[in-house]
């Protein structure tokens, strides 16, 4: 055995390996740490047209009375969910500053209990942190019995601070049919008890 | 056993000598030159099994309207060829060449870890297995193209999804393993003398590419991973219902599918930098210019992924970072096109079929490389994003690039593999119908998608029909051509001229220091390099 030169390498060959595997779990693991990672930039650079998820404060703020951006609204649902579902007004004239007050129309077409859940967006994204809802429907889940309308509020402010630039804020909402995934976890926490 | 004798140890070697008999020998091979040619012979049946999946597409394309195949068909088939030839033909193919070329080009005995190599080959053909098998399986295979974006792959995809992810996992499993043995065997088995920047530009570019494998293949892992639990576990990483996003599974995909195409790119270059300057009886021109545009072309590819997303809605000021960082890599890959160049520039040209190859690569590649510059301009992307322009581009770059060079190494090294030169006048016949067939193939592709014809489409409109009937029959006649290469391969194995030891004689490298065919162990003490 001693003919072979490359004996001695035994130890440095195992030490090499030893990093290259930790390698490569290290990326495995960087692989899944994009995924709070990149909703972490997104907040921060204000760049995916996310919005907060939860109530902002409405405190008395001086309204921009000669500024006036254009509020869109663009409701859709999900592929095969029988639903209709649409904002009662679809664009606004609004002060920044202005509290404002609209709601959206949503209607169970089917003869069964669908609970949904909508998600929202803003176009341009970087307007995205200066949209502040202090009462959304999207906050919750929207349990719709067979064939019944419900009326959702939204109401929301436009932060003065918004880019000169912005003229225009379009929000989008898509439904998603959560039933499904509702039932299961109803039925999960039925079998732990 | 240091008492031994030098006649006992010669006697010991000598039960080791030859090649065992039979079927185990290749299944329990651990010889780098049977797992190198296991590999190779791999590579070509899955560039086979992917080019005739590229016949159905190009059959239902000759014409519009709906002929042949159904459109979920057809889009099943546009997926599996894609995940064929990136992960069985071309990839499988340069882990081949690094197999039978690495240990003899430092001088080494065999690869650092022989068992883990075996492993590496023969998980694969299990991999591909699982694969294809899903094809014919209630539902259909994979047929969200071979990118498997969400939610295509997580909400509409079929249920077949779950064994393309475990394909995936295992083939790069695969990869991963053998990076790390390409890693090893050079970082620790290269002969005495054989300095860093004196290593052969193949050993180089594998080397880099290997770090590449190992940043970016388990990060597809995750990937893949993530599409499996949201389609079949709840999770939603992907699903903007539950507070994912779909846009991310395009971020998380190409971090690993940028860098991926470099994978499948660097080691062409080693192999281009081999056989230029063999064919130009001149040595290389800029070798430390070549190592270090290699190097810095893969840290180049960590930053641009978002060039293949600048339609989703990107800051402006991210979509401008991404183009110009990606406009930043024609600058090492200028160097090397001009490097070779330079390489060819008053030397004693010859053009043995080898040199053909290399040299339609170095052209057919350079196009590849600026209709990427076309596409890597952001304003002009939201014209050619998804069209036939960009299906045009990457075939220039992997059909004529990473095939081609892969060709050509096949042709270089032939004689050291089997022993026999092989019939110069097929080769010839080869590269000629290839080189035509394949402009047929995919030049007018640009066309058709600057006239705007989208990708992954079964029909189109009737004003695209006469070229893409043309562009069908370049299809047919690239893939006849490779039948050609299949006779001269096997006809090359069997018998023919005598091979030299070194029987181009420009050509440089401790592996043509071996007899031809390279005996079964080479090396086993090291030879000196000055």
């Amino acid at each position: 055995m001693q003919n072979q030169p490359n004996q001695p390498n035994i130890k440095s060959n195992r030490k090499l390996i030893s990093l290259l595997v930790l390698g490569c779990l290290a990326m495995f693991g960087f692989g899944f740490a994009l995924v709070p990672l990149y909703d972490v930039l997104c907040e921060k650079l204000g760049i995916n047209g996310k919005t907060s998820n939860t109530a902002s404060n409405y405190q008395a703020i001086t309204v921009d009375k000669n500024r006036v951006v254009t509020v869109e609204f663009i409701s859709q649902v999900s592929t095969g969910m029988p639903w209709k579902f649409e904002p009662q007004t679809k664009r606004l004239d609004v002060h920044p500053g202005e509290l404002i007050h609209t709601t959206f129309l949503a209607q169970n077409l089917s003869n069964r209990l669908i609970v949904g859940q909508a998600i929202p967006s803003v176009s341009p994204g970087q307007g995205a942190a200066y949209f502040n809802k202090t009462e959304c429907f999207c906050f919750n889940q929207q349990h719709l019995a067979a064939a019944s309308r419900a009326e959702l509020p939204l109401i929301f402010f436009v932060d003065p601070q918004l880019p000169e630039s912005i003229h225009t804020l379009t929000l989008s909402y898509t439904l998603y049919d959560i039933t499904d995934k509702q039932l299961a976890s109803a039925i999960e926490q039925g079998a732990a008890k | 056993m240091s008492t031994l004798t030098q006649d006992q140890i010669a006697a010991h070697d000598e039960h080791h000598h030859g090649a065992p008999k039979g079927i185990m020998r290749w299944i329990l091979t651990t010889n780098h030159k049977d797992i190198g040619t296991l590999y190779l012979w791999f590579s070509f049946i899955m560039f086979l099994t992917g080019g005739a999946m590229a016949m159905v597409i190009r059959a239902e394309l000759f014409q519009p309207g709906l002929q042949l195949v159904e459109p979920n068909f057809f889009n099943q088939m546009t997926t599996v060829h894609g995940l064929i030839m990136v992960f069985g033909a071309v990839m499988p193919a340069f882990t081949g060449l690094a197999n039978w070329l690495i240990p003899m080009m430092i001088g080494a005995p065999d690869m650092a870890l022989p068992r883990m190599n075996n492993w590496s080959f023969w998980i694969l053909p299990f991999a591909f297995t699982i694969l294809l098998s899903s094809l014919f399986m209630e539902g259909g295979g994979p047929n969200f193209g071979w990118t498997f974006y969400a939610p295509l792959s997580t909400t509409y995809s079929p249920d077949s999804t779950a064994l393309f992810v475990f394909s995936i996992h295992i083939m790069g499993i695969s990869s991963i393993m053998g990076a790390i043995n390409v890693i090893v065997t050079i970082v620790n088995l290269r002969a005495p003398g054989m300095t860093w920047m004196k290593l052969p530009l193949f050993v180089w570019t594998w080397l880099i590419t290997a770090f590449l494998l190992i940043a970016v293949m388990p990060v597809l892992a995750g990937a893949v991973t993530m599409v499996l639990t949201d389609k079949f576990f709840g999770t939603s990483f992907f699903e903007a219902a539950g507070g994912g996003d779909p846009v991310m599974f395009q971020h998380i995909f190409w971090f690993f599918g940028h860098p991926e195409v470099y994978i499948m790119i660097l080691p062409s270059f080693g192999i281009i930098s081999a056989i230029v300057p063999a064919f130009s009886r001149k040595p290389l021109f800029g070798y430390a210019s070549m190592v270090y545009a290699t190097a810095s072309i893969a840290i180049l590819s960590f930053l641009v992924w978002a060039h293949h997303m600048f339609t989703t809605g990107m800051p402006v000021f991210a979509e401008l970072f991404f183009m110009y960082c990606t406009m930043l890599i024609a600058v090492p890959t200028g160097v090397k096109v001009f490097n070779w160049v330079a390489t060819m520039w008053r030397g004693s040209l010859s053009f043995e079929t080898p040199m053909l190859f290399a040299v339609a690569f170095i052209i057919l590649f350079t196009i590849g490389g600026f209709s990427g510059l076309m596409l890597a301009i952001t304003p002009a992307d939201f014209q050619y994003h998804d069209t036939y322009f960009v299906v045009a581009h990457f075939h220039y770059v992997l059909v004529t690039g990473a095939i081609f060079s892969i060709m050509a190494a096949a042709y270089y090294w032939l004689p050291k593999w089997t022993g026999h030169m092989y019939s110069e006048r097929l080769g010839q016949w080869h590269f000629w119908c290839s080189v035509i067939s394949v402009n047929v193939l995919f030049f007018p592709m640009h066309f058709l998608g600057l006239a705007g014809m989208p990708r992954r489409i079964p029909d189109y409109s009737i004003q695209f029909a006469d070229v893409n009937q043309i562009v069908s029959i370049g299809g047919f006649a690239f893939g006849l051509s490779q039948l050609i290469f299949l006779v001269l391969v096997i006809k090359c194995i069997r018998g023919g001229e005598k091979a030299p030891a070194k029987p181009w004689e420009g050509s440089e490298g401790l592996e043509w220091t071996l007899p031809s065919p390279a005996p079964y162990h080479s090396f086993t003490t090291p030879p000196e390099v000055k």
